[in-house]
């Protein structure tokens, strides 16, 4: 049986931080129409697809069943379409997962996410926490999230000056990235000065809020060659999910992270993330998770991050070129930003932001305030 | 017509809806003796010889059934963790700026969530040792716990 699956075309819009001026279904439908073009892929029942996978949220929609409005501008109308409401790397692995099964030969994994219609993210984020012990406190993933900054700042020495480096380089490579989303350059002094949104997370260590819509055409490999002269192969996949409790966690020990990576680098034949893979894309939600998910990816020695991000290690190991998901994706879809980003440089079409030689790279995703569930794809040329 | 972001058409809406929660029967057990003894009660499992608060039927370690194995904890512990909340939204129980922390009570091995009040902001620490303030007025949901305040 293979043990990998082509990505044969990708097809996003750019970022954007109020796409006021189309539904979710129209953003959609751009890139489906562009995937079609692209790819000339048919619905044929017996040769074309006959499975769609999308990622969204019912509370972001504000519509339950929210895979049930767009099922026709995904192609699905009259086959079957399966929700992932998890970060989109659920969504690729699933369609990965579709494939080496042998039940489908092709896959579309389509994504959408609007923050920009509610009123608030936190508001979205509170609604995941239970009615009993921890809703009604005013828990949600920004204020959840500042527990494990706080710890993890102590436990690597990551100060303010260096979570502003990582805001700063974020900006700038995100202005290399056509389709990130456009926030304006701004210095360590800015990052620095910015109010404290959670204690200690600030303002700018945040993502901002951002509309976007991405998909995915997969296809198992004796048929790649139908659709692509390039496929990008996913040769690993892991994923893990921690704790409930945010007590009943140890918040740094990245215990997920490292799980999801340990199953897709067995998977895909890694033996040292250092040495064995090219470019990394890290779901870095706000600042200071991009040194401790290196941390939990093997990329650096634990509590030796702050070493880490002084010495340049984030550009040494091609980290988060696109700009990251600190520069503005959606929370559904950030893992298939990551995903995208690689397919890109893999292929040698990241334009001025492309790194030489990448011939393996790490995408990730993570679900849940503090990354309580985190999601790992190897990607190969 | 030429339609932009200001003339464009807006439906003003909003998720709610009247909802019953059942807290199940260890939840309820949990809930109940909060709101009439004001008593915090866990759960231990006797094969990790852990005490879980919040309670839960099930060891999420070895898998145990432990909703029997009720065990008072104390109303005092220690802050292992905290964040100041200072954006002010509609889900907040109370006005920020406000004290979020990771208490771990004495007799509990699993730190829960709750306010901390009674401290100035810049004194707030891990390690601080706290005590729960119960709520006068019953709402039978955790904020029966009105919050934590500094112990002694
Ligand atoms: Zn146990």
């Amino acid at each position: 049986m293979s043990r990998r699956v082509a990505v044969c075309a990708v097809a996003q819009i750019k970022n954007e931080p109020d796409i006021w001026y189309q539904r979710f279904q129209g953003m959609l439908l751009e890139c489906f129409e562009e995937l079609i073009k692209k790819t000339g892929v048919t619905f044929d029942m017996d040769k074309g697809i006959r499975n769609i996978v999308t990622c969204s949220d019912d509370v972001f929609d504000a519509r339950t069943i929210s895979d049930s409005g767009m099922a026709d501008v995904v192609g699905a109308h009259l086959r079957g379409e399966k929700k992932s409401a998890q970060n989109g790397i659920n969504a690729l692995g699933y369609g990965m997962s579709m494939i080496l099964s042998g039940h489908d030969d092709l896959v579309l994994v389509m994504g959408h996410c609007k923050e920009s219609q509610s009123e608030s993210r936190n508001m979205c984020t509170n609604l995941a926490y239970d009615p009993f012990y921890l809703r009604p406190l005013g828990l949600d993933f920004l204020n959840v999230s500042a527990f494990q900054a706080r710890e993890f700042m102590k436990k690597s020495n990551i100060t303010d000056e260096h979570l502003a480096k990582i805001v700063v380089r974020s900006r700038k490579n995100a202005s290399k990235n056509p389709f990130a989303r456009e926030n304006g350059s701004i210095s360590e002094k800015d990052v620095i000065s910015s109010p404290y949104l959670s204690d200690p997370v600030r303002e700018l260590h945040q993502y901002p809020v951002t509309d976007w819509a991405v998909g995915l055409l997969l296809c198992c490999e004796e048929r790649a060659n139908e659709f692509t002269d390039k496929p990008v192969w996913l040769t690993g996949f892991g994923n893990c999910m921690d704790s409930y409790f945010p007590g009943d966690r140890e918040l740094t020990s990245n215990f997920a992270l490292k799980k999801a990576a340990a199953r897709a680098y067995k998977m895909a034949g890694v033996k040292d993330p250092k040495t064995d893979i090219d470019l990394f894309e890290l779901n870095d939600a706000i600042a200071y998770q991009l040194p401790l998910w290196a941390e939990g990816l093997g990329l650096v020695p634990e509590g030796e991050s702050d070493l880490w991000v002084e010495s340049d290690g984030m550009d040494r190991h091609h980290v988060n070129l696109s700009g990251g998901m600190l520069n503005g994706n959606p929370i559904m879809l950030s893992g298939l930003a990551r995903a995208v980003e690689c397919f890109l440089q893999l292929r040698g079409e990241a334009e001025n932001r492309q790194v030489d030689g990448v011939k393996r790279a790490l995408a990730h995703g993570t679900t849940g305030g503090a990354g309580q569930h985190h999601g790992v794809i190897i990607l190969e040329k | 017509m030429n339609i932009e972001k200001d003339n464009q058409f807006v439906i003003e809406g909003k998720l709610a809806l009247p909802y019953q929660y059942f807290s199940g029967r260890t939840g309820s057990r949990f809930l109940i003796r909060l709101r009439d003894d004001k008593k915090i009660n866990g759960l231990k499992c006797n094969a990790c010889n852990k005490v879980f608060v919040p309670p839960r039927s099930t060891c999420e370690i070895c898998g145990e059934t432990i909703q029997d194995n009720w065990v008072e904890v104390k109303d005092t512990g220690t802050v292992t963790g905290f964040t100041v909340v200072r954006y002010s939204e509609p889900h907040q129980p109370v006005k920020a700026p406000y004290i979020l922390a990771l208490i771990k009570l004495d007799g509990a091995d699993t730190p829960f969530a709750h306010i901390v009040q009674g401290i100035a902001i810049e004194n707030m620490k891990v390690g601080l040792k706290v005590k729960a303030k119960f709520a006068e007025k019953t709402t039978s949901t955790i904020m029966d716990i009105n919050c934590f305040m500094p112990a002694g």
